[in-house]
């Protein structure tokens, strides 16, 4: 049922809308709308109840493991959101003189500066909105640093053949040409065919460490001498910082440029898909670029800085301050967990995905790299599984949700095949990851005495599998009353 | 440990299952050169009653101000039920709702908010939501320009706030697009359609049309778009979604209708926030929509022929067609999404026709009081919404900081991006605003303006 279908005509909520209908007068006609916009008319208990059901139809991490690699989905903390929401916060206008928001500048200042510390930079911007745009933002610093030397020839970015789809899409978006260097045997970047890319067109290499293949790399020193040498700059791709984050820095490992992603690292809500933010932080030669508004303490006091003070400045990514309550929320964590928590988050998310890899090991399962140490995560690979009954990747995922899990990252990397990865976070009891590896053990023996099931998963959630093909086909992305 | 449930004896028998000694082991294979010493400036933790009082006396610092600024982000009445809703965890907690079968709720909800959004810009479809209405705007010239293959250039008026354009520029230069940006008439505050006429159109995709623009001021929308249209242009409309309820919506503008809207969403349910979060929206004519980046929602059945709802059109994204993207956008505003649904339901059309005319209302009341004081004037005599240029005989950053002195923030100093306007402020009164905020405004107004002293300084500051 969709909330336009309890609609009734005339029907309002007077006690939320304002008490006066004021006819306007000094707006002409050919300005105006004539019709009213299609927008339901329902009372507050319609819409609490719609909505409440509707919430009921999500899987959620309040609600379920939720292992999807790479996204980091551990716990939130409901005293990030509970602060962040007082009303002084959420009221202030971020155009009002910086006199009016002193306590919530400081927290900005001081989140900077934690951030530094963590990641080994020296300079940090909290203003882009989310991981993509924060990757945006370092290459355009990359290519600002090259234009400011007249080094106008390197118009090529390197990328692993690993790396998230928002690498390459990125470097495209700031003008670049990409080039996919290959990974070797044992999941590192092949440096040898690295060695071969790179020259004198060299802007610059984007890599995540620890990799999306769930291994830290080993030979990263290596790399960064080897672009360093070139002339390019290193950038670093925040998503997997959990698996580090106080144990290994970035700047030691010789980035130049990396962007975090708070909702990832820093607990700060996923949302059913946003907002997130993606600060940035550079070492000594990108310091001039960083994107603005960057806040300052100045004797004691707050203040913005703007293209006043950092002329050579990317410029700005967002009409206002960036996912300013986002900021907060991840200021918070951060004060809750402290240094001491901080180092014990990437212990544990790699304590969890070393025990859950063996558990499932131990079941059965093969690892796509079963010589090498997980770092906060890992990858399965079903393709013995698919070879012997025909069962694939997304069968198990889909079964998995008949359990009560939600499924892994699903064929992502794009390099191995049938892959699940899988990141159970921190915030997971041994109890949940015994659960899950009896869960997958299960399906592995449905798969091999019923593969119908399996296949014809899911069962029991509110829909059962969904015809993608129609969906884009015969295309409806808006209800038009018919 | 903070959010960690592990106790002693489980991580002995889960590193025994590993077969390593200490949780140091499993970080053999980080060189040893680069293993962090130690954290020298995050602080020791602190708990949640300690982090509580920090957070409130740094609020408390802060206070609150009866506020007059708008500038395309606004203050409004956010009804109980919203944010009640938007934050239990089912939503708060989700992610994108990649596995559909276990995302339906989302889903769903974002169906019905792209429902919703091109209802109220008549457009046929809308994707799930940008990330602010000025990457929004950078977004919708970039497709803009694909969809116009050889075409480069994009005509945007100077009546467009300042930052936007700057945000448009620093998103889209690199892919060599230039933006030309249009004078406007200091008489009435418009984009004249004569001055738009002259305009060379070759290598041209597309013309902005903001509505209302940054000064409160009414384009003409349809002599504007059927100019474009004319010349084979695309129209991208920059709307504010409350005055849709009020005002012709994009896709009605000129013969054929606006092909692109964009805008700040923020004011359908989304708080303040000192900036953030809030969210950009998109609408287009269903030709545009392979053009259109983010995520879209679309109805489909299951297996059983029940009706469900799945991310589609995925082809156009970077996690398939990575450096052939429309866009590098993945993470979008879905929370903020969450709200303004809500928020439109909740007040439906009557309500939120009820919103725009009372900020109108208010403005107006606001601009007319204001300008009947010595020294203040209304600038701009064509028709106007929800916002409004004053020009002053002083300084306003000086005037500004003397009414924050009374706790009211009294809108926004024109003068450094705008210098032909002399001493302008832009100033706003929503739905929020009372008759007796709008005197005071003016009583303190009067008496900084004519130097008086009527009332001992800081009297009305409100503590918080």
């Amino acid at each position: 049922m969709l909330i336009f279908e309890l609609s009734q005509p005339t029907r309002r909520n007077s006690a939320q809308s304002p008490r006066e209908r004021p006819e306007i007068t000094d707006i002409p006609q050919e300005f105006l709308r004539e019709d009213q916009a299609s927008l339901p008319e329902v009372s507050e208990l319609q819409v609490v109840r719609h909505y409440t059901r509707l919430s009921q139809r999500n899987f959620s991490i309040d609600t379920h493991f939720y292992p999807l690699g790479s996204c980091t989905m551990k716990y939130n903390p409901r005293a990030c959101n509970k602060y962040a929401m007082l009303p002084e916060y959420l009221m202030r206008h971020p155009q009002s003189a910086v006199t009016t928001g002193q306590g919530f500048l400081q927290c900005l200042h001081e989140l900077q500066e934690i951030l530094k510390d963590v990641t080994g930079m020296k300079g940090v911007s909290l203003t882009p909105l989310a991981g993509a745009q924060g990757e945006f933002a370092g290459v355009a610093m990359i290519r600002a640093y090259h234009d400011s030397r007249d080094d106008h020839g390197r118009d090529e970015i390197l990328v692993p053949d690993a790396a998230h789809g928002t690498n390459p899409a990125t470097a495209t978006m700031c003008g670049y040409k990409v080039r996919e260097i290959p990974t070797d045997a044992d999941g590192n970047v092949d440096v040898e065919a690295l060695r071969a890319a790179v020259g004198p067109q060299t802007a610059g290499l984007m890599l995540t460490n620890p990799s999306t293949l769930g291994i830290f790399e080993r030979h990263i020193q290596k790399i960064a001498d080897i672009v360093h040498e070139a002339g390019g700059l290193l950038y670093y791709d925040g998503a997997n910082l959990n698996a580090i984050v106080g144990k290994a820095k970035p700047g030691d490992m010789g980035f130049d440029v990396i962007h975090m992603n708070l909702h990832k690292t820093f607990s700060t809500p996923h949302g059913g898909g946003g907002p997130g933010a993606g600060p940035v932080g550079v070492n000594d030669r990108l310091l001039p670029f960083l994107p603005i508004p960057i806040v300052a303490q100045e004797g004691g006091q707050y203040r913005w800085l703007t293209e006043q003070d950092l002329p050579q400045t990317i410029g700005r990514l967002s009409a206002n301050t960036g996912n300013a309550g986002v900021l907060v929320r991840a200021f918070i964590y951060a004060r809750l967990l402290g240094k001491e928590g901080m180092i014990r988050v990437a212990e544990f998310a790699t304590l969890n995905a070393n025990y859950l890899m063996a558990q499932l090991r131990s079941r059965g399962f093969d690892m796509a790299y079963p010589q090498r140490r997980a770092a906060h995560e890992f990858i399965v690979t079903l393709k013995t599984l698919k070879e012997q009954t025909g069962v694939i990747a997304m069968d198990v995922a889909k079964r998995l949700l008949d359990k009560g899990y939600h499924a892994p990252t699903v064929y992502f990397p794009l390099l191995v095949p049938e892959c699940f990865l899988i990141e159970p976070t921190e915030t997971e009891s041994k109890q949940e990851l015994d659960g899950f590896a009896d869960a997958l053990a299960e399906i592995l023996a449905e798969a091999r005495q019923d593969p119908e099931l399996v296949k014809s998963a899911p069962h029991t959630t509110p829909v059962t599998r969904l015809d993608e093909v129609k969906a884009a086909r015969e295309l409806d992305v808006a209800w038009n009353n018919e | 440990m903070p959010f960690i449930p592990h106790t002693e004896s489980e991580v002995r028998a889960m590193l025994n299952v590993i077969g390593v000694d200490a949780i140091a082991d499993l970080f053999d294979e980080v060189p040893e050169a680069i293993r962090a010493q130690s954290l020298s400036f995050v602080p020791s933790g602190v708990n949640e009653m300690e982090i509580g009082r920090l957070m409130t006396e740094r609020a408390n610092k802060d206070g609150l101000y009866v506020n007059f600024i708008g500038g395309g982000v606004s203050e409004h009445h956010i009804p109980a039920v919203v944010w009640e809703l938007t934050t239990r965890g089912e939503f708060y907690s989700a992610y994108t709702p990649y596995q559909a079968e276990a995302s339906q709720g989302t889903l769903q909800l974002l169906y019905e908010f792209q429902s919703m959004m091109a209802s109220l810009t008549n457009l046929e479809v809308s994707n799930a939501s940008l990330y602010d209405g000025a990457s929004a705007l950078a977004e919708a010239v970039l497709a803009a320009v694909r969809a116009k293959k050889k075409a480069t250039k994009v005509l945007i008026p100077t009546t467009i706030a300042p930052v936007y354009r700057q945000v448009v520029d620093t998103i889209v230069k690199n892919q060599g697009i230039e933006l030309v940006e249009l004078s406007f008439s200091e008489v009435d505050g418009h984009t004249p359609i004569d001055i738009v006429s002259q305009l060379t159109t070759d290598d041209v995709a597309a013309l902005v049309v903001p509505q209302p623009n940054y000064f409160g001021v009414l384009e003409d929308v349809d002599a504007l778009t059927n100019w474009a249209h004319d010349h084979g242009l695309l129209v991208i409309g920059l709307v504010n979604p409350i005055a849709m309820a009020l005002l012709k919506p994009p896709g009605l503008w000129g013969e054929q209708g606006a092909d692109i809207a964009v805008g700040e969403g923020q004011p359908l349910g989304v708080p303040l926030a000192s900036g953030g979060p809030y969210f950009g929206f998109m609408c287009c004519k269903q030709k545009l929509i392979r053009q259109m980046p983010g995520r879209i929602v679309g109805r489909t059945v299951d297996t059983e022929g029940k009706p469900g709802f799945t991310l589609t059109l995925q082809a156009r994204e970077q996690h398939i067609r990575r450096s052939k993207a429309t866009s590098n956008i993945c993470t979008n505003q879905g929370l903020m999404v969450t709200a303004a649904t809500i928020y439109m339901a909740l007040l439906g059309p009557d309500g939120l026709h009820r919103v725009a005319a009372n900020c109108h209302a208010n403005t107006r009341h606001l601009l007319t009081s204001l300008a009947k004081i010595e020294g203040v004037e209304k600038l701009f005599d064509r028709p106007f919404f929800h916002e409004g240029v004053l020009r002053l005989t002083q300084d306003p950053a000086a005037i500004l900081k003397a009414l924050e002195a009374q706790g009211i923030v009294g809108g926004i100093d024109l003068s450094p991006h705008y210098p032909q306007l002399g001493n302008a402020l832009l100033v706003c009164a929503t739905e929020t605003r009372t008759d007796s905020d709008i005197g005071n405004y003016a009583t303190h107004l009067e008496r900084i303006m004519s130097r008086r002293r009527l009332d001992p300084p800081c009297a009305q500051k409100v503590a918080g």
